[in-house]
């Protein structure tokens, strides 16, 4: 371009002409006959939802967005086994919605959603007046199948806890470990693919016997597993023989790690069709899941619970202009983590902006990273980039991975000071 | 500020990338915005990771072309930046270059 041209362009641009024209054009093209914003009301405030309403206000600032989240703050899932180690309060997990509203003009509604009509296009709120939509937005998380393991339910949650989704759950458990004795044993039970975050049991782990070593380091961490093998398991394994030798018991599925049912008073697990039962001093039971009970509600799911979506767009192959992301959604090889679904986020952003002016969606590309905590100074991480292969998402072949083993103490050590880092981009990016 | 935009959606404008009312949605954003997650918002990171953000895109280019081949040491950016081709590495750079 000469700069003849470059300097016209400039003046035109200047004037904002050149931004108004090319948003009025592709309003034409769509046949909305000129109305400026089309309204986008995005359900779940958590990492996918904040995020596909923040990036939704970046890519077309003439978009209304309406997000809707039934707690007034959000309590993050990542570091919230931090807290239970005692490395961070729970101040500083808890996050604030107001510069969503203030920053990036998102109307932000605290209420919950408890119906959506697809064919309306409307969805129900429990206390506010019902709200219409040009598109849908779905990250309302996960949900949990009580009573899969028998005898756990809701109630019992509240003397055993799930602490899966952070909060009065965390706090609780971490006041059961303060209050138990020295050489107790705590139990974790661990479920079956698919899961939230699937290092999370172990990074959990990992924490408690970080805080048991320094105040009661006679006690054991026991985990009783319904997989045979779990994520970052070398390297998980490795870091807990060096730095809680004998403490930490793993017990794979197949070695009759599954647990079949609880018993509360006893404060007992069962496994091996009863035959086996296990004490714990504190129990944590992390119950199979499925996708979040609004998307179950709304005829989003497929019978294994969870919900199908278009692979680059994350449009409901179920139900038109609703689009989920997020750990309800089905994402080809990705994890159900916090970083995927704030990556998620950002494509359903992308797409429902390209398809309301009629424009082209670029390639999907997609990142996660999980890390987790061994103490305060070991981190380690599994990585991956996320490409669109034959209509799914999958890993990029050659990159990923995990961390090296045997690695030098320096590298443990540098992971978990960006674990650290790694927190404060991913809530500023999704929440600020 | 204003004149970066200017330039960018001059670009954009340029190679045909569809620009709406607010930024850009090209290839280069998208694969950019992955980037954020973990060193913030536009590259600028709040926390103990590196900012990325006000770097010029050869540095970039280099730093990431660097992490690919296993030259510059990293914890886990050699494991990212080979999941993406050489054009791609360009998009990103040229895409994060521009921000302001
Ligand atoms: C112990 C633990 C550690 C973890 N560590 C990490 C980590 O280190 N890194 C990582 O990337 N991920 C981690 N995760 C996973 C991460 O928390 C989830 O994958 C992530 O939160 C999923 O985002 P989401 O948007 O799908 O759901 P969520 O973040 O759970 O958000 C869902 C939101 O929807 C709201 N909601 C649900 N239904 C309704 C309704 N009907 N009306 C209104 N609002 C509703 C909920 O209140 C909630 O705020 C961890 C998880 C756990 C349990």
């Amino acid at each position: 371009m000469n700069t003849l041209t470059r300097r016209r362009f400039m003046q035109w641009m200047g004037s904002g002409a050149l931004t108004a024209i090319s948003t009025r054009a592709a309003l034409a093209q769509t046949g909305s006959g000129g109305k400026s914003g089309k309204h986008i009301v995005v359900v779940g405030g958590g990492f996918g939802g904040a995020t596909c309403a923040k990036y939704l206000r970046r890519y077309d600032s003439t978009l209304e967005v309406t997000l809707i989240e039934k707690k007034p703050e959000f309590i993050t899932c990542p570091a919230s086994n931090w807290v239970l180690g005692g490395l961070r309060g729970m101040d500083k997990i808890t996050h604030s919605y107001d510069k969503l509203q203030s920053r990036y003009g998102i109307k932000v509604v605290h209420d919950k959603v408890t119906a959506v009509d697809p064919a309306a296009r409307k969805i129900t709120l429990k206390d506010g007046a019902p709200i219409e939509y040009d598109r849908l937005v779905m990250s309302p998380g996960i949900d949990f199948q009580w009573n899969a393991i028998e005898g756990y339910d809701k109630a019992v949650s509240e003397t055993i806890p799930h602490a899966y989704k952070a909060g009065p759950q965390t706090v609780l458990l971490r006041k059961q470990l303060e209050a138990m004795k020295d050489g107790g044993t705590v139990i974790i039970s661990a479920p079956g693919n698919p899961f939230r975050c699937p290092p999370g049991p172990y990074e959990r782990a990992s924490m408690i016997a970080y805080y048991l070593k320094q105040h009661k380091p006679k006690s054991k961490v026991i985990i009783l597993d319904t997989k045979d093998k779990f994520s970052k398991q070398g390297l998980f394994m490795e870091g807990w023989e060096k730095l809680y030798p004998g403490m930490i018991e793993w017990v794979a599925g197949s070695e009759g790690g599954k647990v079949e049912g609880v018993d509360v008073k006893g404060m007992t697990l069962v496994t091996q069709s009863g035959l086996v039962k296990h004490k714990g001093d504190v129990i944590n039971i992390i119950p199979p899941q499925k996708a979040g009970w609004i998307a179950q509600e709304s005829g989003l799911t497929n019978d294994q619970g969870w919900c199908p979506v278009n692979q680059k767009t994350f449009e409901s192959t179920l139900h038109k202009d609703v689009y989920v992301i997020g750990d309800s959604s089905i994402a080809g090889a990705m994890p159900k983590s916090g970083h995927s679904a704030n990556n998620q986020g950002k494509m359903c952003a992308a797409a429902i902006v390209t398809s309301l002016y009629d424009l082209p969606l670029p390639e999907p590309s997609h990142v996660n990273t999980c890390y987790s905590l061994l103490s305060d100074d070991y981190g380690i991480t599994v990585a991956a980039v996320y490409h669109l292969k034959d209509d799914t998402i999958a890993g990029v072949e050659g990159a990923g991975g995990v961390s090296p083993s045997d690695a030098p103490a320096m590298t443990r050590k540098r992971e978990a000071v960006y674990a650290g880092g790694w927190y404060d981009s991913i809530t500023a990016d999704s929440f600020g | 500020m204003r004149k970066s935009l200017l330039f960018s959606m001059i670009t954009m404008l340029a190679a045909g990338i569809p620009a709406v009312a607010g930024a850009e949605v090209s290839r280069g954003a998208i694969l950019a915005s992955t980037c954020f997650s973990c060193h913030g918002t536009d590259g600028k990171s709040p926390g103990d990771m590196p900012s990325i953000y006000g770097v010029p895109a050869e540095s970039l280019v280099k730093t990431l072309q660097d992490f690919k081949s296993g030259m510059r040491p990293a914890t886990v950016m050699d494991r990212h930046a080979k999941g993406y081709s050489d054009d791609e590495i360009h998009e990103i750079a040229d895409y994060l270059s521009k921000i302001k």
